[in-house]
């Protein structure tokens, strides 16, 4: 009898954590589901023409828009891109073809790793004495460095990955044709690894274009057109937190519209990321 | 041990200096030494076996041909390299050249990630500055010559990875003698690939032995007598036999190679 007895025990442990484990998921995607309809409740109210033609209205008066943060975000997360992307990659390729086992390569792999980990606002605010207290004002350029600070581990960690997968062979048949090393990395392996190289750098994007903190110190925020990189630039993030927290309904409003646009674009972005990815294992 | 080669006996048509000249070859994986005082003489437009168990160093030898060891920091090889009689090692030795000159098929088709066009015709670009329309004749002059272009030249667009796997690896081919090497190394070419596309490929060698001199690493004694004119035996890193493949599949002077030609090991 005392086997029947062991059986059952497990048979009831069996369960037990199949419904805990799936309690556990259906929370995880009931908070998920809810912040969703959420925003997309309260934002969708917001989407207008005026949403995405018009410069923001002073308090009291009704209408405007947030044409200015859309493209000021927009802007700088596309210089973000530009720098972040390029020093990913390369120190990506640094350390899957060079420093593999070196002691920089190490110490990068390390950096790396530590940078992925630092806080945001932190980087918000080295970037702040670094590029906007020297200069004495806000600018899109200092919200770019610091959101390339962001993206560079990111892009670097998911480039060596990926070109880790590229088997060996691949590599040697290149060469072996006589094919120097660098011309090997950029149109052999960088071909063979392109779909998953491509979702890393659309990842660090969704990732950099909810950023707030580092925003807040660097571009800050400005109810107008921007004229040069060099000045404060209205930017969707900074913009949720400025008027989701004033006391003006027609700012909440456009706030809750911001987050909509974010999310979505967000959203977007990661489920092609996910797309690639499929294509590539296929 | 015998660790030293005797020198091979050419047939009475063929040029009397060998393509590749080794001379007292050690190779080290780190501290570990693969393989120990080898020599060798590859003679031109002959095909080479290089027979043994597994983890003798057959491989290992023919990386060393086109210096492919030196993508890796711990690997390192000491000793003397001719081919044609120059020092493979010598500064004055052009890497890319090299390896041009002494192409390689490795045992897993490797096509490169883009079309089958564009897999013979990058090397060809290369080393070459050729029009369009010559580039377009040698891509289909090397495809011819790897017995491929039938089955794809109405695939030239396709992926390489599209092909069949036997198909694959004469695309392989057809890559390496699209940069007109004098050497093709092949490394066990067919052991992933079906017995019919294994023919193909051994019918391939034999026509191609006319243009190139051949070394080829295999597992399967069948096919090393059925394709080489010579073959070297190795055994723990060393050369134990090396000869007329008839002499060394019919009268081996060697104990060890007649155990493993007969099976008894491997």
């Amino acid at each position: 009898m005392k086997k029947a007895d062991n059986r059952r025990r497990r048979e009831m442990a069996d369960l037990g954590i199949k419904i805990l484990s799936g309690a556990a998921a259906f929370i995880g995607i009931f908070f998920l589901g809810w912040i969703l309809w959420t925003v997309a409740r309260q934002g969708v109210a917001a989407l207008s023409l005026d949403f995405f033609t018009k410069l923001p209205a002073p308090p009291g008066i009704a209408g405007g828009g947030l044409a200015n943060a859309i493209v000021g975000t927009l802007i700088i997360t596309f210089l973000a891109t530009l720098l972040g992307v390029p020093l990913g990659l390369f120190t990506g390729v640094y350390l899957s073809e060079f420093g593999r086992d070196g002691r920089f390569g190490t110490l990068v792999r390390f950096t790396m790793n530590i940078t992925m980990g630092i806080p945001s606002i932190i980087v918000g605010l080295f970037v702040y004495t670094v590029l906007v207290l020297p200069v004495g004002h806000f600018s899109a350029y200092a919200g770019a460095v610091s959101l390339a600070i962001i993206m560079l581990p990111v892009v670097a960690r998911t480039t060596e990955d990926m070109l880790g997968l590229v088997p060996h062979a691949l590599r040697e048949a290149a060469l072996a044709l006589g094919m120097p090393r660098w011309r090997m990395i950029l149109s052999i392996l960088f071909r063979a690894a392109r779909s998953g190289l491509l979702t890393g750098i659309l990842l660090a994007v969704a990732r950099v274009s909810g950023e707030t903190a580092p925003l807040l110190f660097t571009a800050m925020s400005s109810p107008y057109w921007m004229k040069s990189l060099a000045e404060p630039t209205a930017n969707l993030t900074v913009t949720i937190f400025n008027y989701a927290m004033s006391p003006f309904d027609d700012w909440k409003q456009l706030a809750w519209g911001a987050a909509l646009l974010i999310m979505t674009a967000v959203l977007t972005v990661n489920i092609l990321a996910r797309f690639l990815l499929k294509e590539k294992t296929k | 041990m015998n660790d030293t080669a005797t020198l091979p006996l050419y047939g009475t048509s063929a040029d009397p200096q060998p393509k590749i000249t080794v001379r007292g070859l050690n190779f080290f994986y780190g501290s570990q030494q693969a393989l120990f005082d080898n020599n060798l003489d590859i003679a031109p437009h002959r095909v080479t076996a290089v027979i043994g168990p597994s983890g003798c160093g057959k491989s290992t030898h023919l990386r060393v041909y086109n210096r492919i060891f030196e993508l890796y920091r711990d690997q390192r090889a000491t000793g003397t390299v001719l081919l044609n009689g120059e020092d493979i090692f010598s500064p004055k030795m052009n890497l890319l050249e090299l390896r041009r000159r002494v192409g390689m098929i490795f045992q897993k088709p490797t096509p490169f990630p883009m079309s089958v066009f564009e897999n013979v015709a990058y090397g060809i670009r290369l080393h070459y500055t050729v029009s369009k329309s010559e580039l377009e004749g040698r891509v289909e002059e090397a495809l011819k010559g790897a017995a491929l272009w039938e089955e794809v030249r109405d695939l030239l667009h396709k992926p390489g990875t599209a092909l069949s796997g036997g198909q694959q690896q004469r695309l392989c081919i057809a890559r390496a003698i699209a940069v007109e090497p004098e050497v093709l190394l092949m490394d066990e070419p067919t052991s992933a690939i079906d017995p019919i596309a294994t023919a193909k490929i051994e019918e391939l060698i034999e026509r191609l032995k006319g243009r190139y001199t051949i070394v080829i690493v295999t597992h399967n004694m069948q096919q090393a007598a059925r394709i080489s004119d010579f073959t070297a035996f190795f055994f723990k890193g060393y050369i134990v036999e090396f000869g007329e493949t008839k002499q060394i599949f019919t009268n081996p002077k060697n104990k060890k190679t007649e155990e493993y030609i007969t099976g008894r090991f491997g």
